[in-house]
């Protein structure tokens, strides 16, 4: 039984189709599990496993490596706020003060209703828009102190809701199509090469010991 | 001011609103690069790009063509194309992702055809959700006009282009650690030798890993001529660049300037560029290349853009990244701010780096809060020593990638330029700029 909706599992057994090798669908659909859950469930990390061909432990490993994997619940709305030098620069550091006495939470915490989580980010590469600060991984340009409150408004009130999709939507544009190029004329043709480079470096080898 | 009549190579469409779109980029000469390629030899093609003497513009600056044709003997089997953009106040493949998608895939078809290869991957960094979106759908319009796919515009050449997002690691910057992620696993560096994915890359098969803003070059270069790319610039720099400039400007943003025949000066005060410090205050330091370079004074803004000048003066060029900090700056705040930085992103392979960071970001932490000790100073640079024996640049590498090693360059400018101000946050007990 999957943890997946039929539509979830079916996007998942495309992701893993376009690769080489299912491991490399394994963060592709740890965001996949995100969007279906809000969060990286357990039950989810199981299926991935199985999608992939490697074990749980090795997709928590993973997940547990990178910033935008979460193995806990987090807000509707994850709120990432740059402090790094350009931003800082740009008074980060008293946005995120100000951030964390109005969501009454420290960086790296959670609303008690839910709705935010306040994240210390490491820099965007949105630089000329300073402080920088990512709602679900959107841009939503520089940030005062009052712009952040009006933002925050806005998200409790709906208002954005279609700009900002609910935590673990990463990419709402699907792939239109699978793989085109004939894949088993690729493999046959790296067989080739492979026959030939080893037929060229074996008759080096005899060149060289004669 | 002018600043060289060099054409827009990179940033020729971004006037336009629709530049993303498939109707514009075609209105504007796009896919023509890819349609003449077919006409050459792949072999053709890649001389080219070698002609042109592309440096790559992720931060290494190893030139584009060179790395080509270290395959030549090995075919490749993969190409994958590093949009993982994470070097702090870089931003410049940010804008190419977003605003003219199509030819960072026209770069990535033609850069396959002379490579050979039948499948190409881009990694984005996965906090670029909007630029994933706009790069995805910018594939589905290629799909749907041949251009990417089985039998391209009837050339008998197939590649098919995968967007892959990243989840928000600093170091699948690092190109090995960027196979490690696009292979599903924690994004740790590879140890060295080999020093290339050419070698062994993905799933251990030879693989070029190029950059997003270098894949862009390449389509003005196949319609133009290595030649002609070679023509602008200077020394080993051809070509034009986009710079990133963050911090203390008027005007911070992403600017294309030619390499060589434009200075930090230039980039910095020019009206129509970073137009000045804000505020009229005075220049204090800039870092010239990423949180990774040395930084400069203002007795350094005279010096070109060009890599090996820039080099030679002691630093890099890195990402293509300036960070202006004027005489309001708190210098040891921004060096803390950036050993922060390295501190969260250190992978934890390496003692140097993993202990060592988080060590330097205490000592920074306590000085900056007014918990320092005039020892203090030389413990810091003892740390960096260990982290990178002599401190020097080019730095010395203890580590099994280059994180390590660009740790020290803040808090080793830091203390060399200004330290003097290192001593009043001790004696004061605190910040002075507070």
């Amino acid at each position: 039984m999957s943890h997946f909706n039929p539509d979830t599992r079916a996007r998942a057994e495309e992701l893993v189709a376009l690769y080489p090798q299912p491991r490399s669908a394994l963060i592709p659909l740890c965001h996949l599990a995100q969007e279906h859950d809000g969060w990286l469930r357990l039950e989810a990390m199981e299926e991935i496993a199985g999608l992939c061909g490697v074990t749980a432990a090795e997709v928590q490993g993973t997940a547990t490596f990178y910033d935008m994997l979460h193995t806990e619940p987090v807000g509707t709305y994850v709120l990432s706020v740059c402090t790094n030098i350009a931003c800082m620069l740009g008074g980060a550091l008293e946005l995120l003060e100000h951030a964390e006495q109005r969501l009454g939470v420290r960086a790296g915490g959670t609303t008690s209703d839910g709705m935010f989580t306040l994240h210390e980010a490491e820099c965007l590469a949105d630089c000329d828009r300073t402080p920088c600060v990512q709602v679900n991984h959107r841009y939503v340009g520089a940030q005062t102190p009052e712009t952040f409150d009006t933002l925050l408004e806005d998200l409790q009130s709906g208002k954005l809701a279609d700009a900002v999709p609910s935590h673990g939507t990463l990419v709402r544009v699907r792939r239109s199509v699978g793989l085109q190029a004939d894949r088993a004329a690729v493999a046959a043709e790296r067989a080739r090469t492979a026959e030939a480079q080893a037929a060229r470096a074996a008759a080096r080898g005899a060149e060289d010991s004669s | 001011m002018a600043i060289t009549d060099a054409p827009k190579i990179i940033t020729s469409r971004l006037g336009h609103d629709d530049s993303y779109t498939l109707e514009r980029y075609l209105a504007t000469g796009g896919y023509s690069a890819l349609r003449k390629a077919f006409t050459m030899t792949p072999e053709a093609v890649a001389a080219e790009v070698d002609a042109a003497s592309l440096l790559g513009r992720g931060g290494a600056g190893f030139p584009a063509g060179r790395k080509w044709s270290m395959l030549r003997k090995n075919p490749v089997t993969y190409l994958v194309i590093n949009g993982d953009e994470s070097e702090p106040a870089t931003f410049k493949d940010h804008l190419l992702i977003e605003r003219d998608p199509h030819q960072i895939i026209e770069g990535v078809l033609i850069s396959a055809y002379a490579l050979q290869v039948s499948q190409a991957f881009v990694y984005l960094r996965g906090e670029f959700a909007f630029g994933l979106e706009r790069l995805q759908a910018a594939l589905n319009e290629a799909y749907e006009y041949g251009a990417v796919g089985a039998d391209i515009f009837g050339s008998g050449f197939s590649v098919d282009v995968v967007v892959h997002p990243g989840a928000g690691a600093y170091i699948c910057g690092e190109e090995t650690a960027l196979l490690e992620s696009l292979e599903g696993k924690r994004g740790f560096p590879r140890i060295k030798p080999p020093y290339f994915p050419a070698a062994i890359g993905l799933y251990g098969e030879p693989t070029v890993v190029n950059n997003v803003e270098t894949m862009a070059n390449i389509p003005w270069i196949v319609n133009n001529g290595g030649a002609a790319f070679a023509a602008l610039g200077g020394g080993r720099s051809t070509g034009t660049r986009l710079f990133a400039l963050a911090g203390h400007v008027r005007n911070p943003g992403t600017y294309e300037l030619e390499m060589v025949k434009t200075t930090f000066r230039d980039l910095i005060y020019s009206p129509s560029l970073g137009g000045g410090i804000r505020n009229s205050n005075a220049l204090k330091a800039f870092i010239p290349g990423g949180v990774s370079a040395p930084w400069f004074g203002p007795e350094h803004v005279d010096l070109p853009l060009g890599q090996d000048e820039v080099a030679e003066a002691g630093s890099m060029l890195g990402s293509g990244s300036v960070v202006v900090m004027d005489s309001a700056s708190c210098m040891v705040r921004a060096a803390w701010r950036i050993t922060k930085f390295f501190f969260r992103e250190s992978c934890g392979q390496c003692t140097p780096c993993r202990e060592g960071s988080g060590w330097l970001e205490r000592i920074m932490h306590r000085i900056e809060n007014g918990a320092g000790r005039e020892e203090d100073l030389d413990l810091l640079m003892d740390l960096c020593d260990n982290i990178s024996p002599g401190v020097a640049w080019p730095p010395q590498q203890t580590t099994i990638c280059v994180l390590g090693p660009s740790i020290p360059s803040s808090i080793a400018s830091g203390i060399r330029m200004f330290r003097d101000e290192f001593l009043v946050h001790v004696k004061e007990g605190g910040c002075p700029f507070d």
